[in-house]
């Protein structure tokens, strides 16, 4: 079977990266993944597409024809036309203003969640794997226990619980309860380095525990919570924008592309206006689908075993 | 094989010991009390008073979480605050749509995913691998929301080949083709995220196959590739294929709050979101502990299903 042998055309040839990687230094290691992540074309889409929507998100009131939260009462409900490119919503407010708004919504749920459950995750995880035994046995069932509840119904539950929803507690629950997956990773990944030597050596020179898990350990681990991490914030994106649409996000005025959907549960607002539902879709969309694809070039570009091809 | 299983189910025990902790926990946080919540408002002040000292209100919150497991143990998982009926009654009348709705969105993303992700392990990085990737990424990508309500748009006010949403049509007794009619387009929106992370998990699962030396083997030993892949690699891949249907359930589950919502199917998640709009915690802690339950079982019978195909899992 000749296919497996060529080998992927978004992948560097192996003869060049042998020579490279006989330098085995860590700056080479990020260098050949940068370039690994450079020929995946569908990733270097993505990221160039993600950096569109995240300039968009930082210049909004520059490129927004409108204020997002102004009512224009002579217009509501409004086919697209110049004023309104994208015509008015069912209050009067600019459709395109209000999209171009809630860049700024998506990515700080989707950047802030996600950090804020890499630091649990990431600290679970070391414990469990570092120490091992009986403090790995509990920490892995309450990640199982976690784990269980179906991510949308726990989230929903607990946005409710916390009171009025709002963009902050839509961050903290998901960064609350989004850890697990992370700290399996973390775990495993100190489960087999903890054995080597360079983590021996650490030891013998008298380095404390911690010292040995964040200077030695982690640093090492960090590749495939990093892939996590992108993909993660492209499914918090989706969760947020989720619950806007449910009306237990982000609450109206403030614009989010999940809340501008709602008004599509109408069946005459779905069916003749088509310009505040589709719009917003779309941007979900192209957002969730970009940061895929760079999660999907860094994985490739990260890949361990891809090492020493 | 016996330790195996054994070993796993005694993992499920503190599992699900658990996700009633975390789950009492939660309800703590809500306004009143976990235990408040079961007693039924139907009966009279004094008998409140009576109830109230038996399941321990005035008990610390290690004793009150006993009483309440206990209740739990007895099927009282409370009453509703806004109709006042038991919750086991309200969640009960609401898990066959969902089960419905989520079985069939299962079978459909098996459906779509596994020949697909079987046709591109053997065509890896030709042109139709980087479409149905493409595909599978979109899928994933795809909100839930957005699909269903394009979905309606096209299928059922575009075209009119299906209906806007409900289970039955209004007006008659149903019958099994209109229930099918009217589960087409919720069932095959909540397979779509499914389907891509599937076909996924299909492709690598049968190229890893694919470069086993078993396959080798069958191959040197002359005999036809089409063979080799049906016998030899398929059914092998499919394998670690199966224990993902148990991964998929909080997945569906939590896709089915949105579909049930957008198409006004009346199971559970049309149920999440009205509790929520009624602050009924009864029914919304109800739901969270049956879907966590689901997700639990449905784990521990993927991982024994595994064990019962895969003669390899013995050195587990």
């Amino acid at each position: 079977m000749n296919e497996r042998v060529t080998g992927r055309p978004a992948r560097a040839p192996a003869t060049l990266e042998v020579g490279e990687t006989i330098a085995t230094a860590a700056a080479s290691f990020w260098r050949l993944a940068l370039r690994r992540f450079l020929r995946h074309r569908l990733a270097v889409a993505g990221l160039l597409a993600f950096a569109t929507i995240a300039l968009m998100a930082v210049a909004a009131p520059l490129l927004a024809p409108h204020r997002p939260t102004t009512i224009d009462v002579a217009a509501f409900q409004s086919a697209p036309s110049a004023v309104h490119p994208l015509g008015t919503d069912s209050v009067g407010r600019d459709v395109l203003s209000r999209l171009i708004y809630a860049a700024r919504v998506s990515l700080t749920v989707g950047v802030l969640a996600v950090a804020m459950y890499v630091v649990i995750g990431t600290s679970v995880g070391a414990v469990a794997g570092y120490y091992g035994g009986a403090v790995d046995l509990a920490l892995s069932r309450l990640m199982d226990v976690v784990l269980s509840f179906p991510p949308l119904i726990i989230i929903l539950f607990a946005v409710s619980v916390f009171g009025r929803p709002s963009l902050w507690n839509v961050i903290i629950v998901l960064g609350l309860l989004g850890w697990p997956p992370v700290a399996r990773l973390v775990r495993g990944q100190i489960l087999s380095l903890r054995q080597q030597e360079f983590v021996l050596a650490g030891r013998a020179i008298g380095a404390r525990d911690r010292a040995v898990i964040v200077r030695h350990l982690l640093p090492n681990a960090m590749a495939p919570v990093l892939v996590a991490a992108t993909f993660g914030t492209a499914n918090a994106i989706l969760v947020e924008a989720a619950l806007s649409f449910l009306g237990m996000g982000v609450q109206p005025p403030t614009p989010s592309w999940g809340n501008m959907l709602t008004d599509a549960q109408s069946l005459t607002v779905l069916e003749r206006m088509p310009w505040l539902w589709v719009p917003p879709g779309f941007m979900i969309l192209i957002s969730v689908l970009a940061i895929n694809f760079v999660g999907d070039g860094l994985r490739d570009a990260l890949d361990p075993s891809l090492r020493l091809q | 094989m016996h330790r195996y299983l054994l070993r796993r189910l005694l993992i499920a025990v503190p599992i699900l010991f658990g996700i009633t902790v975390l789950s009492y926990f939660i309800m703590s946080l809500t306004p009143g009390d976990a235990v408040q919540m079961l007693i039924s408002p139907t009966i009279s002040q004094a008998d409140i008073e009576i109830r109230r000292r038996a399941l321990g209100l005035d008990q610390p919150v290690h004793v009150r979480y006993f009483r309440w497991l206990n209740e739990l143990a007895h099927g009282n998982l409370g009453y509703s605050f806004s109709s006042g009926a038991p919750v086991t009654k309200r969640v009960g009348e609401r898990v066959v749509p969902t089960l419905t709705l989520t079985a069939t969105a299962l079978a459909l993303s098996y459906l779509i995913a596994v020949p697909i992700g079987v046709l591109v392990a053997t065509r890896r990085y030709s042109w139709i691998d980087y479409v149905a990737t493409f595909f599978a990424f979109l899928g994933i990508s795809l909100p839930t929301f957005f699909l269903g309500l394009a979905g309606i748009y096209i299928f059922a006010l575009r075209v009119h080949w299906l209906p806007v949403g409900g289970t039955i049509t209004l007006g008659t007794d149903g019958g099994f083709l209109d229930m099918v009619h009217h589960l087409i387009l919720p069932a095959s929106v909540l397979a779509v995220a499914g389907a891509g992370a599937l076909t996924r998990y299909v492709r690598s699962s049968m190229l890893e196959v694919l470069g086993q030396d078993y396959v080798r083997t069958a191959r040197a030993k002359g005999l036809a590739e089409a063979l080799v892949r049906r016998k030899h690699a398929l059914r092998n891949a499919l394998l670690p294929v199966i224990t993902l249907a148990g991964l998929q359930i909080p997945a569906l589950l939590a896709g089915a709050v949105i579909t049930e919502q957008v198409f006004e199917w009346p199971g559970m998640g049309r149920l999440t979101i009205e509790a929520i709009n009624q602050r009924d915690y009864p029914v919304l802690m109800g739901i969270t502990l049956v879907t966590a339950v689901l997700v639990a079982v449905g784990n521990l019978l993927a991982d024994l299903a595994y064990a019962y195909v895969d003669p390899r899992i013995h050195y587990e």
